[in-house]
Parts: C-alpha cells; structure tokens; sequence
C-alpha cells in the first residue's frame, strides 16, 4: 500500500510513502495497580540490563489488569517509564475509561484488533504478513514481520552448551551433541547432525520450525509441544526433516 | 614462554595420569625441559605413576601458599634430567587452589620449562577447572565407550568456554583427541566404538590411539611411565602421539586387528 503524495498540481516529486512495517517491542503488561511496586521492581530489571530499556519504545498492556485493582495512575506510570528512559507510546486491552485516560496522556490506543488470540495455524498464515498498520505487536510474533536479527552457528555446540537466539531464527552448520540446547524464538535450520534438544517458538511463537538435515534429537519442540527421541519413528530419523505444530500437534515430516 | 598442556577427560578412570606421565618423558627424552604437575588435591596419584612417592617433601599447595618455593617442591625425575614432577598434596582439598596462585607457579615454570603437562583431575569441578584454566593445548583423554565420549564433548564444551584463552578472547586452545584402551578385534566385532564413530561424536584432531595393554598396569606397579616399555604397543603408540604433538605425521599403529597367521594360531602366541 503505497500512496505517493502529490500536490493537486501533480508536476512535484513524492516526498514521502506510505508504507505498513511490523516491528517487535517490548510491552509492559501491568499487574497490579501499586505504582510504587512498579517503580520498584522495574527498577530492578532495568539495572540488570539499563541498555535494554534506554530509548525502547513500550506499550503499556492492560489486558490482564484485575477489575479491582482501581484506575490505572497513567501519569506516574508514563513518568517513571520515561524516568528508566523508555518511550511508552501505546495502550492496548484497557477498557473505554483506561483509554479514554490514556489519550489525556497521548498514548495511542492500539485496539482490539492488536490482542493475539489463539487462532489455528491455517488461519494465522493467511494473515498478511505485518499488513496494515502494525506499529507493535507487542513481541508476541516474532515470526511474523520482519525477523531483523538471526543467529549463526558455526563451531560444533558441545554436551552442556546452550545456545539461545532471542527474537530471531538460529542457523547451525556444524553438528549440536548429544546434551546440548539450542533454543529460538523463531526457527531452527541445522545442517549438521542434531543430536542434542531443539526448541523453536521459545516464547509461544507456533509459527516457528525446525529444520535439519540429520535428526538424531533428543527431544523437539515447537512452542512448548515437544516430543522425545522414543516417540520420533525410526524412519525419520537421519534424513533432512521439519517439525512444525499443526493445530497443537507436533508433527514431523521428511522433507 | 613455555606451552601449557592440560591432560584432561571429564570421565574418571579413563588414562589421564597414564597419558601425562607418558606425555612428559617423551617429550623430555627428546630434549625439552619439562614439569608434569598433578592438579589432583586430596587424590594425588601422578607420584606414584612416576615412581617418585617416596621422596615428596613438598608440593603444588605448598607453593601456592608460600610455603615452600618451587625448587623445594619439584622433584627430579631420575630416568630424564629434563624431566620434573610437581606433586599434588594429599592431605589438603581442593579449595586449596585459587586462580591467582596456579597462574603465579605457571607463570615461574614458565621462566625455566618449555612444556608444563597439567594432570586435571576427573569431573569438571574446582579441581579440573583449576588444571585446564591457563591452557595452551589440551590432549582430550577418551575410552571408545559411550560414557566417556559424552562425558569428553563436555569437557570440550567447558573448554571453548571457561579457559583463559575463552575469557580473554584469544586463539582458542588447541584440542586433541588420544583414544585409550582401544580394542582393534572387539570394535571389528563391533561391540566396541571405532576411531571414526568416535570421531562423528567429538570432531578433533586425533592425536593417538592407544591400545588396550596389560603394559599399563605393569608400568604403573613399577612407577615407570609406560612409554618407557619399548616393547610393549601402549609404549610405542604413545611414542608416536608424542611425535604427532611435535609435529610428526605419523600413521596410526595398532587401529587395526593383527590377522594371526595359520602358524601362531597353530603354535599359539
């Protein structure tokens, strides 16, 4: 979707496009409605990685916020966010009076359209991909959209070793041990024989794949549905293979 | 600067002493002044592999705590006058071992030593991270048996990240494999795991294969390195490791099983 401005004359060149971008960030799902508890124990995250949270754009999530908790205080909330140098800018699942509060501080209100609810794979693939103004979507697909960052492996991940590629995909070219993880948020390609754990969608994304050349795993796993080495038939194993969920199902299949 | 080798395995049992004992008087009989020290605190056993129990006054503890200086510790071997033994103490433990005074003796031996063989104790606790953290080289010892070539890839994982060099960035340490306790007519009735099943596993340059020998226990209840056993083939292989480590290319002996002839099998032998 592109609309190139022109000025009623028409003789001008564009001086912008309108595009739609996906972007995954970080959202502040509020808990509980004790500003000081916030302060607190943000502070405490934000000292564990101050770089993280310098100039990151949030969105405040209420969607889990308890009934009784009271009104959200958006005044402190946006001032002690901006204090840890975050740049909240959004509110998604608060209720008609939380937004309403939200636009006096204008914060944007992403709207319902924005709450992931669990739809069968079939359905979420038909979804364009970062279609329509999708300005964060919270991290919650980050299969989805753009992904920006990918990890790659190349000396061989030993017994013991953890190897996790946050917000991406993980590529591995050398072999993966017996009593080694590898772990992604997005998919896994392992080109050399895999014999360790292989975790893909750590943080729910049931997009996600595993691809390998040699399947020799311990366990598998997409999203948390996992399957161990008994249960993998032996026909399946040492050829190049994928393992994606279908419907909540693990299933893996030759390629 | 002398090179830093550690002789280490993750799995207990599998030939660690033996390999440093037969590592450091090869390599001291071919000229190179060298110090084999046991990191093994509370379990020492390098002295009596070397034959030198009996003449310990001091040891590896008493020099990280100044007690004693390292030429009142070091003990000279009296087969190789290139050849020196640190033993460990048998009467402290581990905690004993503290980063800053293992790299203060090494970096002494250093001055006087071209090669320092480190004996790493079994596990991959205080003691063994203590004998591998301020390696150059390390020989990977490992029986062709599942347990042991598991119980290596980790230590090779703690190797690639918990040395020195992993810390500081810098070229990584140099890692070999020497399979012991290698069985050429069991792995061909398969029972046993081959070089190349091995190999599959662990990926590392092998730097020897040494076979099962009854040598290796008469060595040890003489305390005299099996290497120095000319006739024996755990002797000879390990001859040809220390060749390989200094660059050598030698092919390796005693992978394959010995075809007896009609003769020996009908005349026994």
């Amino acid at each position: 979707m592109a609309v190139n401005s022109r000025s009623s004359g028409g003789e001008a060149s564009p001086a912008f496009e309108l595009k739609a971008a996906g972007f995954t960030l970080p959202i502040i799902r509020l808990l509980d409605g004790n500003m000081e508890a916030v302060a607190e124990q943000l502070g405490v995250k934000v000292e564990q990685a101050p770089d993280f949270f310098r100039n990151t754009p949030v969105v405040i999530d209420l969607t889990v916020y308890p009934d009784g908790a009271g009104e959200v205080e958006f005044p402190s909330l946006v001032g002690l966010l901006r204090g840890y140098g975050m740049i909240p800018f959004g509110v998604r699942g608060g209720t008609k009076a939380q937004n309403v509060a939200a636009e006096g501080m204008e914060l944007a209100i992403l709207g319902d359209a924005f709450i992931r609810s669990p739809k069968p794979a079939g359905a979420a693939a038909n979804q364009p991909v970062g279609g329509g103004a999708d300005p964060g979507a919270g991290g919650q697909d980050p299969g989805h959209g753009s992904t920006i960052n990918g990890t790659l492996v190349t000396r061989p991940v030993r017994s013991g070793q953890r190897v996790y590629a946050a917000g991406g995909d993980l590529s591995v070219i050398a072999s993966v041990s017996s009593g080694a993880e590898v772990m992604a948020d997005g998919n896994i390609h392992c080109y050399g024989p895999l014999r360790g754990r292989a975790l893909a969608g750590a943080r729910g994304n049931t997009e996600a794949r595993i691809f390998c050349s040699d399947l020799q795993a311990e366990l598998v796993s997409v999203a948390g549905h996992y399957r161990v080495s008994e249960n993998i038939p032996a026909d399946l194993r040492g050829v190049p293979v994928q393992v994606y969920l279908d419907q909540k199902i693990l299933r893996i299949e030759k390629i | 600067m002398a090179r830093i080798i550690v002789i280490t395995s993750g799995k207990g049992g599998v030939g660690k002493t033996t390999t440093a004992a037969a590592l450091a008087m090869g390599l001291a009989q071919r000229g190179s002044r060298t110090a084999v020290i046991d990191f093994d605190v509370g379990l020492r056993n390098l002295d009596l592999i070397m034959g030198c129990e009996r003449r310990v006054v001091y040891d590896f503890v008493n020099v990280i705590n100044h007690e004693a200086n390292l030429n009142q510790a070091l003990i000279r071997d009296k087969r190789c006058d290139n050849l020196y033994v640190l033993p460990a103490s048998q009467t402290r433990d581990k905690d004993a071992l503290t980063k800053e005074g293992v790299g203060r003796v090494l970096d002494e031996l250093s001055q006087g030593f071209d090669f320092i063989v480190c004996d790493s104790p079994a596990g991959i606790e205080h003691g063994a991270t203590m004998a591998m953290y301020y390696a150059d080289d390390a020989v990977v010892v490992t029986n062709p048996e599942v347990s042991s070539v598991r119980d290596s890839d980790r230590m090779l994982g703690i190797l690639a990240s918990k040395s020195r060099r992993a810390e500081a960035n810098e070229e990584p340490i140099r890692e070999f494999l020497l399979l012991t306790r290698y069985d050429a007519a069991r792995v061909d009735n398969g029972e046993m795991l081959s070089v190349k099943d091995v190999q599959d596993i662990l990926s590392l340059n092998l730097l020897g294969v040494i076979p099962e020998s009854k040598a290796v226990l008469n060595a040890s209840n003489a305390g005299v390195p099996v290497i120095l056993d000319r006739e024996s083939d755990a002797g000879l292989a390990y001859g040809d490791a220390v060749g390989r480590y200094l660059g050598e290319d030698l092919p390796h002996r005693f992978v394959n099983a010995e075809k007896k002839g009609f003769f020996s099998r009908l005349f026994g032998g």
